[in-house]
């Protein structure tokens, strides 16, 4: 479904990721591991498409297509969907306006939803994340809570319903009780064909959604994949383990857990 | 067909186009004694109208253009049409079939007699000089309230005419309120009795056709002790490529404990100098609202003004505008408190794209004596992109030390990451830009009737539309 080949990225001329190789096939989970710094949310970013970041080599293709050649909007049309680490306010633009026309985008080959079918849906959706319908008709983001922003996210996930959703940093700065909120409407509004990008710095999430394979990214490149017992051992030892086992100088970053 | 299913098909070329004007092919250009005393022979009006319209000219001729706001250097005051009427209207029609078949088609490609069946209490729609349409549904005219075409109304109510024109807004005012005196033609008369609530809106609409026109429509609305009402106003013209003036005057009258609402939405074409003076008087506890949204027209002077005469009175002004390509909109609002006791808000909202101006200009002055007075103004400007810009020039005149006085203004761009994010959901960047623009007018659009509400978004999301490349 995603394959990520050798993905080296400039920011303002200078290389944040030096060659990426990452395949994800539909249904799996995936979890990118990294201290801060490590490049995560470029690699995020780079996936969906932000203007900011330049790729000078490699390839990511995305269904079949090469995204590269693709805008986000084309991006998010093809199933692509990031939750993001600091959503946007965009006061005046009411969370059930702005959705309904993102939900009417993804879909441009059916017809438009009617509004009182999507209130409906969306109500149901609310429900499920412990969302107030009292939402519904706020501006997007604006004067929501750090919890309530992260869950909002989770929530245009599960209308928009992507193929591949990249989560990025969703957990941090999450109480343990939001947290497992999140990560059970995650599973829950999961169909089986839906694969997930976890980008996190903590292990914490993954007690929650089972990853199929853990990479570890650390200066721009992945120095270490496995299966999740991988997640287990930097819960248990954090990522000196990972320095020491792959020859890697700590540049000073502390993990704090 | 739903009351608002015209909305959808509005596109740029329905305010465009224009019809036949074989009856403009007669009308001369320029301005002279004579024309002035032929539109009032031709309205049969009582002699002081024609003096006061001699009076205009006078004071026209004398008066320079005002110094400060836009340029109207090249505005060429002979090469106008003061005067224009289609040969087959005369007298207004009551009923829609006996408007003339092209001008009752321009009408209903923006949906006025559709909106005037649904939602309305009555519509009145001008044509270039004359009102081709005017009715007041029977139910209100039963309770006394009189909505007439001014023409008429000097006719008809000589005596409430004579009290209250051009009382609020003086002769001398300035240059264009002295030729709006001479050569004013059309508009509305709106009276509502003592205690009466009108509680569907009343419409007019104003279109220019013919071209090089000027159009000078005059509105007097006097709102009775504990009346209420709402009146809209819309206004458009086709596009020639040559200069066409507004100047229109609007004056209104709040009574004690009276509300009235005056919401317009001007579309002008962009060959239009909007050159238009509004302005309320408001007796003790009334209540004057203010709601304007400008877009459309090349260049764009407009500053309706609140006088709070009376204690407690209380005035909201909410304005939208948006300066496209080539365009300046130099607006705001004028408050002058004089009553103990009164209120006032401002708010309003500029946007700017493709190269445009958008300017605040705002005069809040609280006279001596005005104990107790609060006021609030609070300006925003959004700017899409870097060839256009935004300013704001607020004027507080503060005779009074027992007042309240707040004023903030803000200035934004939008910014690459709200695009973005809204961008990641799928919507392209147009899409999105709209999206960002409307969110920021919407305190404006929410205090319209959802009819006009519609109709605003979709005129800004034409304003919107090709804004990218």
């Amino acid at each position: 479904m995603l394959s990520v080949k050798n993905l080296q990225v400039q920011v303002e001329g200078k290389e944040i990721l030096h060659g990426i190789d990452l395949q994800i096939k539909p249904g799996e989970v995936h979890a990118i591991m990294g201290p801060n710094g490590s490049g995560k949310s470029t690699f995020s970013n780079v996936l969906m498409g932000h203007s900011k970041y330049k790729v000078t080599n490699g390839e990511i293709e995305f269904r079949g297509q090469n995204l590269l050649e693709l805008e986000p909007e084309e991006r998010a049309r093809l199933g692509m969907f990031l939750a993001f680490q600091y959503p946007k306010e965009i006061p005046g633009v009411s969370l059930v306006s702005f959705l309904r026309a993102a939900y009417n985008a993804v879909r441009k080959d059916k017809d438009p939803i009617s509004l009182y079918h999507f209130k409906k849906l969306l109500e149901e959706k609310m429900e499920l994340i412990g969302l107030s319908s009292t939402f519904m008709s706020r501006s997007l983001n604006e004067g929501f809570s750090g919890g309530e922003k992260k869950k909002v996210e989770i929530l245009q996930m599960a209308m928009l319903e992507p193929r591949l959703a990249i989560l990025d940093e969703t957990d941090s700065g999450l109480d343990i009780d939001a947290l497992k909120t999140i990560c059970e409407t995650v599973q829950a509004i999961r169909s089986p064909k839906q694969s997930i990008l976890l980008i996190t710095h903590y292990p914490r999430i993954l007690d929650y959604i089972t990853p199929d394979k853990v990479h570890v990214l650390m200066n721009g490149k992945i120095v270490m994949e496995d299966g999740e017992r991988l997640a287990r051992k930097l819960e248990e030892q954090g990522y000196d383990y990972v320095r020491e086992k792959m020859g890697i100088k700590s540049l000073g970053l502390k993990i704090v857990n | 067909m739903g009351a608002l299913d015209y909305i959808q098909d509005l596109d740029r070329a329905v305010f465009d186009e224009a019809n036949q004007q074989s009856y403009a092919k007669k009308a001369q250009k320029g301005l002279s004694e004579k024309l002035v005393r032929r539109i009032s022979k031709e309205k049969k009006e009582p002699g002081w109208m024609l003096e006061l319209r001699l009076e205009g000219l006078q004071k026209f001729t004398e008066m320079e253009l005002p110094e400060w706001g836009v340029n109207l250097k090249d505005l060429d005051f002979d090469d106008l049409i003061y005067y224009a009427s289609p040969e087959e209207m005369k007298g207004y029609a009551t009923s829609w079939e006996d408007v003339p078949a092209d001008v009752k088609r321009t009408f209903e490609r923006l949906g006025i007699p559709e909106a005037e069946r649904k939602v309305l209490a009555g519509a009145g729609a001008q044509y270039d000089s004359l009102n081709a349409y005017h009715n007041l549904k029977e139910e209100w005219e039963k309770l006394g309230v009189i909505f007439e075409d001014m023409d008429v109304a000097v006719q008809k109510y000589p005596d409430l005419v004579k009290k209250y024109f051009m009382k609020a807004v003086p002769v001398k005012d300035h240059k264009f309120t002295a030729l709006h005196t001479a050569v004013w033609s059309g508009g509305t008369f709106l009276y509502i009795p003592k205690g009466v609530h009108v509680d569907q809106p009343l419409q007019a609409y104003f279109r220019m056709n013919a071209q090089n026109m000027g159009q000078f429509e005059h509105t007097l609305i006097i709102v009775e002790e504990e009346a209420q009402g709402h009146y809209v106003e819309g206004c458009s013209a086709p596009k020639y490529g040559s200069t066409s003036l507004h100047a229109g005057c609007v004056e209104i009258y709040v009574k004690k404990n009276a509300r009235f609402r005056y919401s317009s939405v001007e579309n002008w074409s962009q060959d239009t100098y909007n050159l238009n003076t509004k302005r309320a008087i408001i007796d003790e506890n009334g209540l004057m609202e203010w709601v304007g949204g400008n877009l459309g027209s090349g260049k764009t002077m407009l500053y309706p003004c609140s006088v709070l005469r009376g204690k407690r009175s209380k005035s909201d002004h909410l304005g939208i505008a948006f300066a496209n390509k080539g365009q300046i909109q130099d607006v705001g609002a004028k408050v002058i408190h004089v009553g103990e006791n009164t209120t006032s808000t401002v708010l309003s909202k500029g946007i700017s794209k493709g190269g445009g101006e958008s300017i605040y200009r705002g005069l809040l002055q609280i006279n001596k004596g005005a104990k107790g007075a609060k006021a609030n103004v609070r300006c925003d400007a959004l700017i899409l992109d870097g060839d256009s810009r935004s300013d704001t020039y607020p004027d507080l005149r503060i005779h009074e030390e027992d007042v309240a006085i707040g004023h903030e203004a803000s200035v934004g761009r939008i910014s690459e990451e709200q695009l973005y994010y809204l961008r990641s959901r799928g919507l392209s960047e147009d899409e999105a830009l709209a999206m960002i623009v409307n969110g920021f007018i919407e305190p404006i659009i929410k205090a319209l009737p959802l009819e006009y509400a519609v109709e605003m978004n979709r005129l800004i999301e034409m304003e919107m539309e090709d804004s990218v490349g």
